[in-house]
């Protein structure tokens, strides 16, 4: 089967900058990350100035850009993790790759550099197979295919739209499991891409992906914040939110979704005790937030991603609304990005 | 929370059946000496009922040829395949444990070997590498040589590497013992965990995976895989003759709920007790238009059935060495019909629906075999054959187990 070759110039390495001093960062990423072109976005609560190593093809985003192009009153959604956000509605390319700021490449199980990028990039290039479970995973692999009693219609997949990678060292778990295993680091390298099936939900991490911005870029969305929402993995849930609507949209779309390689390299940092002294918020509105989405139907009429995240949206207001004032502007946001995507997303020309 | 498991595996030896069809002979079993010597086997021997199967010595079992089917079930044997391997579900009816696992006669262990623990290394005129190791070197307990055929040369390095088990902290590669941590742990099939099996050691849930839902779901089966020769169809197999699995993911997952997948038979576990009496592996062989699509039948069946129970599957670890690749050629007049009819047999399962009160096993495979019937008799009598043999197969099941709870 054909692939079809993602060039440089087709992608955006997007990071949202939530340490000032990116130098270190940067240069562990130079062998992989040099050949593209970058959008960084600087937290708007940063205040120090950025340090970026020269010999980078890039574009840096902060609070100035943020205020001029969706005006003062929104840009209060791209604080934090979410300033990645911007970096997603203002580039113009077909393909994003995003990792935190506290990740450096890892090396595979037999020592080698782990060229996320490329990997990430093969994901979306190769179809995804959501409607039967194919045993030895991704069957477009190299020494891999479908086994025995894979439906010969079902083969030739459908486009992949999300590419979610994977940690090592330091895994994505919640702040109670962590605090609970202060010691645990993940070390299991699982040599597997996979499709996640449709209708199958899961919280797909924000800390190593990638995703075709043309198919479902308005439904990688900053809404959900949390009260006491914080720098730290352990205190958000913004991506998990929004990873629950793209995979709605996927499913809903017939587009797919992948999770396994690549693996990047998780620094410590934080304390998951410290942040479970914060609010356990998050964790108690997953039990809220789980069962919705794997429920939620969109109508047929929703053709386009911009369409399903607005019947989304509403469907959030009326059904989780009631519930918590969190989730009626997690709503309001959601409405609020799809007329901002338009706006200023959707454009051809750079900004 | 899933904590880590610090516990040796239980070795369930008087709760657990290896169930092995065959035909041919089971020297394949010297090699698995020293991971099955320990458990009971029920051989389900096919064809040619006059023929005598050799058992290695040392090995506590029970042997039922055709004569033994036909007399233990009567009538009812006509449920039964002949001349395929579908004839091991009756293992599964017979037996008396709570748990099966079940292994195809040409189907190794799969280990890494190290350099130094290679004794000795020969070639045979068909260019098989023959390959002497002491097992002490994969394991303190066991001592003894395994003799390995057919290994995958890694060119990299200069010792024989053979098949992988790329875990590095010296986990025991016992192929039966990783089912069995499988089927002991739960599963997650009502939402999927990025970092695959949280209950594996290293492992756990990841952030935003639901609290309510961590303690999981009874596990009902747990399906292997295999290195060398893959489980592929006559037509791949035909387009890839070379192609080999030399990929070890280190993985177990839980197939989610609503989801199917092709259930192959050579290396499975299962929960008996749980999930046994949709286990059935239909109709195949001689005298029936299909063949190799027996497993494939018991998988879809077996996984509504799951989905409708509140059961979970598991899939991925552990490997065995699938040794020996079937003649294309011949698969493809078994399988040929499957191919066809696959297509409409998937939306079938995706779609199939068990009313509430369908509440025992039996009776969603008794309403299973009433769909089948009534929505695939269509396609081909055939199906209206199978769903009669899917409910003699019930009754059989509950009249030799009929003292289970």
């Amino acid at each position: 089967m054909s692939l079809a070759n993602i060039k440089d110039s087709d992608v955006d390495i997007v990071i949202g900058a939530l340490h000032s001093d990116l130098t270190s960062f940067l240069n562990e990423w130079r062998p992989i990350f040099s050949r593209f072109h970058l959008i960084i976005v600087k937290d708007p609560d940063l205040k120090e100035e950025l340090r970026i190593p020269e010999g980078f093809n890039l574009d840096v985003y902060s609070k100035s850009h943020i205020d001029r192009v969706v005006g003062s009153s929104s840009s209060m959604v791209f604080t934090g993790y979410s300033c990645r956000y911007f970096g997603f509605l203002v580039s113009r390319k077909k393909y994003i790759v995003s990792i935190d700021d506290d990740c450096i490449p890892a090396k595979d199980s037999k020592g080698f550099l782990i060229d996320a990028v490329a990997q990430h990039l093969v994901n979306l290039a190769t179809p995804a197979t959501p409607f039967f479970f194919n045993t030895l995973y991704d069957p477009y692999r190299e020494g891999a295919d479908f086994v025995r009693g894979y439906p010969f219609s079902l083969r030739s997949g459908v486009a992949c739209a999300l590419s979610c990678g994977l940690w090592l060292n330091l895994a994505d778990l919640d702040a109670p499991t962590q605090a609970l295993k202060p010691e645990q680091r993940n070390s299991r390298y699982v040599d597997a891409v996979m499709t996640i099936p449709s209708r199958a939900m899961m919280p797909l991490s924000g800390i190593n992906i990638a995703f075709d911005r043309e198919a479902v870029g308005p439904a990688l969305l900053p809404a959900l914040k949390l009260a006491g929402e914080g720098n730290l993995r352990w205190e958000t849930m913004e991506d998990i939110w929004s990873g629950m609507c793209v995979k709605v949209v996927c499913d809903h779309l017939g587009l797919g979704v992948k999770s396994g390689l690549p693996y990047v390299w998780r620094k410590d940092r934080g304390s998951a005790v410290e942040s479970l002294k914060k609010e356990w918020e998050g964790v108690k509105l997953m039990e809220e937030i789980a069962p919705f989405f794997q429920l939620v139907r969109l109508p047929q009429t929703a053709a386009t991603t911009e369409d399903c995240i607005i019947e989304m949206a509403e469907t959030v207001k009326q059904q989780l609304g009631p519930s918590n004032p969190v989730f009626t502007r997690a709503a309001e946001a959601m409405v609020e990005w799809v007329k901002l995507w338009k706006a200023v997303g959707s454009g051809s020309s750079p900004l | 929370m899933a904590g880590s498991s610090v516990k040796p595996t239980p070795v369930l030896k008087d709760e657990l059946d290896i169930v092995i069809p065959t035909i041919r002979n089971l020297d394949f079993l010297e090699m698995w000496r020293p991971f099955f010597e320990q458990y009971h086997l029920i051989i389900v021997q096919d064809g040619d009922p006059s023929k005598i199967i050799k058992v290695p010595e040392g090995f506590d079992y029970e042997l039922y040829n055709r004569n033994d089917i036909n007399r233990i079930l009567g009538p009812k044997a006509s449920c039964i395949s002949f001349k395929d391997s579908a004839c091991r579900c009756f293992g599964y009816m017979v037996s008396k444990k709570k748990y099966i696992y079940t292994i195809d006669d040409d189907c190794f262990v799969s280990g890494s070997l190290r350099a130094d623990s290679v004794v000795f290394v020969s070639v045979s005129g068909d260019g098989a590498w023959n390959i002497m190791v002491d097992l002490k070197f994969l394991d303190p307990l066991f001592h003894g040589f395994l003799c390995f055929r057919e290994l995958y040369l890694e060119k990299r390095y200069r010792s024989v590497v053979g098949m992988v088990a790329k875990n590095p902290s010296g986990e025991q590669i016992n192929a039966l013992e990783q089912h069995i941590k499988n089927l002991l742990s739960p599963s997650t099939p009502f939402f999927f965990n990025t970092l695959y099996d949280p209950y594996r050691e290293g492992a756990d849930f990841v952030r935003g995976y639901p609290f309510s839902l961590r303690e999981g779901a009874p596990t009902a089966v747990s399906h292997g895989l295999w290195l060398n020769i893959p489980d592929y169809d006559a037509p791949t197999q035909l387009v890839k003759p070379l192609e080999r699995n030399t990929r070890y993911v280190d993985t177990v997952l839980t197939i989610p709920k609503g989801t199917l997948f092709p259930m192959c038979g050579m290396n499975l576990g299962f929960n008996r007790e749980l999930i046994g009496p949709a286990m059935y592996f239909g109709l195949m062989g001689d005298g029936q238009p299909i063949g190799r699509y027996d497993d494939m039948w018991a998988g879809w069946c077996m996984k509504v059935i799951c989905d409708h129970m509140g059961y979970g599957v598991k899939t991925g670890l552990p490997y065995i060495w699938h040794s020996k690749a079937s003649n294309p050629f011949v698969n493809l007049k078994k399988e040929y019909k499957g191919i066809y009819w696959q297509e409409d047999l998937i939306p079938f399962f995706q779609s199939a629906v068990l009313p509430k009160e369908c509440v025992t096993v039996q009776q969603c495979y008794i309403e299973l075999a009433k769909q089948v019937k009534e929505k695939l008799g269509k396609i081909d009598p055939y199906f209206i054959k199978l769903a009669d043999a899917m409910v003699t197969w019930i009754e059989a099941w509950d009249e030799l187990n009929s003292t289970a709870k």
